[in-house]
C-alpha cells in the first residue's frame, strides 16, 4: 500500500472549470500519468486523459505538471518532494475539449500549410545518393514525436493568442529548417519562413528546446540557423549584391494556398 | 502525437484555452535567473559607462585596457598601441569611440539576447510564465529588426580580437620609465598583466567562433556537407564551440572587466604588478 498525494487537477469543459482537489495512492516508481489513472479508476471516472504509448514516444500525454509542460508519463512521482501537492493542468495555449484533453488541430493545420518536400524532378526516383554527414543535422529533428509541448510553453502564441494565424510555432519552423537542410531538396522556404510563418516572432528564448522530452536542440540547430539563412535571403546587402553580381536568381517557393482560412 | 489517416479537425466553435488566472503555476524558483541576469548585466552597464567616461588609467607600460584598445583619440596615453589617431572623434574618450563594435556584437549575439529579453523585457521572465505586455511582434520590426545585423558586427568583433591579439603580443615588454610615465621597454619580459591580457585575448577569441553567426558562415549555410570536407570538418568544431556559447560569452565578458580593473589599478599605483621574468 503506497503513500496518499494530494493532486491538483484542472477539470472543465470548453475552457469554463476549475482545480478540484483530490488525495490518490501512490506507489514506488509511478510516474504522473499512473497516478491519475489511478484516480481515474477509483475516484474520477470521467476524468479526461489523453495518453497511448506511456513510453514518451506518442507525445500523447503532454500536459502541465506544477506548472510545467511535461509528457506525463515521463514525470517520476520520485521526482517530487514529500508531501507536495501536485498540479495538472491541460495545455494552456490549446483549446480545452474536456479536462486534461486539448485541440491540438492547430498544429496539423500549420503542418498542411508548409510545402512539402521537393525533389529535383530530374533525378530519378532511387538515383540520388547521400552521404550520412548530409542527412545527420535533419535526422535530429527527426526524433520529434510530436507531443507539441514546444508550441504549448512558446510566449509567442502562449501568451499572445492573436498571433497564431501568423506563427508557425518552433516545431513547424523546425520542420521548415529540416526541408532547407535537406540535400535532396529544391524549394526555398527562406522568405515565407519570414513572412507567412513568423520566424520574425521568435525571440530564440529557448523554452522549446527546455521542454522538448526529445532533447532536440531545437533554438541552436533549427531556428537559429534558419534565421542565420533568411538574413541571407532578406536582409544582407553584400550577399543581395553577390547574387546580382553573379545572376544567382532566387525562387521563393510560395507558401501553400490559404493558409491563412485554416490557421 | 500521432495524426489520424483522416483530415484533422479545426478547433470547434466554443472551445477555448483553460482559463486559469495564476501567472504561473511553477513552484520552482523561475525568477531567480533572471534576476540574477538583470542583477549582473545591470552592474556590467554601471562598471562599463563609468570605466569608459572616466578616460584615466587605462594603459601602463605596454599594458592597455580592452575597453580602450584600439586607441584612437589624439589624447591617448604616448605608448598604447595606438594604430590610427583621428583628431576629429577626440572629443569623445577613447573608450565611448569604440564601444559600439564590441557592444553591438554582444548586443545582437543570440545568447545575450536571450539573457535580456528574459531578465529586463520578461518576454518571456521564464518558460510558462505569462509575459506582462499585451502586444508582442518578436523581431518583426524596427527597432528589434536590427538583429538581423548581426553577422556585421560578427566580422567588427573580430577586428577588435585582432587588435587585442596584438596588445597582449605587445604586453611582452618590460615597463620603462620616461619622465613620470610608464611606457613599453624592452621585448621578452612577462608580468600577470601580460598572463591577463593573453588570456583576456584567447577568451574573446574562443566567444567569437563559437557565436551562431560564424557556425552558419563557416559551414552552416551549406546543403551539401560531403561536397565540402574542410569546411565540414571546420564546422564541427564551431558546433562544439557554440554548444559552449553561453558559458563563453559570460567568461569573455567577465574576463574583460576584470582586465580593465586589473590595468587600471596597476596603472594608478593602488597594486603593483609582479613581474615574471
Amino acid at each position: 500500500m503506497g503513500e496518499k498525494v494530494t493532486l491538483l487537477v484542472w477539470r472543465g469543459d470548453a475552457g469554463a472549470g476549475d482545480i478540484v482537489e483530490y488525495q490518490v495512492e501512490v506507489n514506488e516508481g509511478e510516474v504522473v500519468l499512473d497516478v491519475l489513472h489511478r484516480l481515474q479508476a477509483t475516484q474520477a471516472g470521467d476524468l479526461a486523459v489523453r495518453w497511448n504509448c506511456k513510453a514518451g514516444k506518442c507525445g500523447s500525454c503532454s500536459m502541465e505538471i506544477n506548472g510545467r509542460p511535461r509528457l506525463a508519463c515521463m514525470t517520476r512521482m520520485s521526482t517530487f518532494e514529500p508531501g507536495e501537492a501536485i498540479t495538472v493542468t491541460p495545455m494552456r495555449t490549446f483549446p480545452v475539449i474536456r479536462d486534461l484533453v486539448t485541440d491540438v488541430s492547430f498544429n496539423y493545420a500549420k503542418a498542411r500549410q508548409i510545402p512539402s518536400f521537393s525533389p529535383d524532378p530530374s533525378v530519378a526516383l532511387g538515383e540520388f545518393r547521400m552521404q550520412q554527414v548530409d542527412v545527420q543535422r535533419s535526422q535530429e529533428f527527426r526524433k520529434c514525436i510530436e507531443c507539441y509541448l514546444c508550441q504549448n510553453v512558446c510566449h509567442v502564441i502562449r501568451d499572445h493568442e492573436e498571433n497564431m494565424p501568423a506563427y508557425a510555432g518552433p516545431r513547424f519552423l523546425m520542420r521548415i529548417a529540416e526541408l532547407e537542410m535537406h540535400p535532396a531538396d529544391t524549394a526555398d522556404r527562406r522568405t515565407i519562413a519570414q513572412d507567412e510563418f513568423g520566424l520574425g516572432y521568435c525571440n530564440i528564448t529557448k523554452c522549446c528546446t527546455e521542454v522538448c522530452p526529445e532533447h532536440i536542440k531545437i533554438t541552436d540547430n533549427a531556428l537559429i540557423p534558419l534565421k542565420e539563412r533568411v538574413v541571407g535571403r532578406k536582409y544582407d546587402p553584400l550577399v543581395w549584391l553577390g547574387s546580382k553580381i553573379t545572376r544567382r536568381g532566387h525562387r521563393d517557393t510560395p507558401a501553400v494556398p490559404s493558409k491563412r482560412d485554416t490557421a | 502525437m500521432t495524426q489520424s489517416a483522416t483530415a484533422p479537425q479545426e478547433a470547434a466553435p466554443g472551445r477555448t484555452r483553460a482559463q486559469i488566472a495564476a501567472r504561473t503555476l511553477r513552484r520552482d524558483r523561475w525568477w531567480r535567473s533572471p534576476a540574477v541576469t538583470a542583477a549582473y548585466l545591470g552592474a556590467v552597464v554601471v562598471y562599463l559607462t563609468w570605466a569608459s567616461l572616466v578616460n584615466a588609467d587605462y594603459a601602463y607600460g605596454a599594458y592597455i585596457s580592452p575597453l580602450y584598445s584600439p586607441c584612437l583619440a589624439t589624447t591617448c596615453t604616448p605608448g598604447d598601441s595606438s594604430f590610427f589617431l583621428i583628431p576629429w572623434v577626440s572629443v569623445l574618450t577613447p573608450a565611448i569611440i569604440i564601444i559600439g563594435g564590441p557592444m553591438g556584437f554582444r548586443l545582437t549575439c543570440y545568447y545575450y539576447r536571450k539573457a535580456y529579453y528574459r531578465a529586463f523585457w520578461r518576454s518571456p521572465a521564464s518558460c510558462a510564465v505569462r509575459e506582462p505586455h499585451a502586444k508582442y511582434t518578436g523581431e518583426t520590426r524596427l527597432p528589434l529588426i536590427l538583429q538581423n545585423l548581426h553577422r556585421y558586427f560578427f566580422w567588427i568583433a573580430l577586428a577588435f580580437n585582432a587588435f587585442l591579439t596584438y596588445d597582449a603580443v605587445v604586453a611582452f615588454r618590460a615597463v620603462a620609465v620616461v619622465g613620470h610615465q610608464h611606457v613599453a621597454g624592452a621585448w621578452g619580459h612577462m608580468g600577470l598583466g601580460t598572463l591577463v591580457l593573453v588570456i583576456n585575448a584567447a577568451l574573446l577569441w574562443l566567444y567569437s567562433l563559437s557565436c551562431h553567426a560564424c557556425r552558419h558562415a563557416i559551414g552552416g549555410r551549406l546543403k551539401h556537407f560531403s561536397k565540402h570536407p574542410v569546411r565540414y570538418r571546420m564546422w564541427t568544431m564551431v558546433s562544439r564551440l557554440n554548444s559552449r556559447h553561453m558559458e563563453l560569452a559570460w567568461i569573455s565578458l567577465t574576463w574583460v572587466l576584470l582586465t580593465d580593473l586589473y590595468i587600471r589599478l596597476v596603472a594608478s599605483g593602488v597594486i603593483t604588478d609582479p613581474r615574471f621574468f
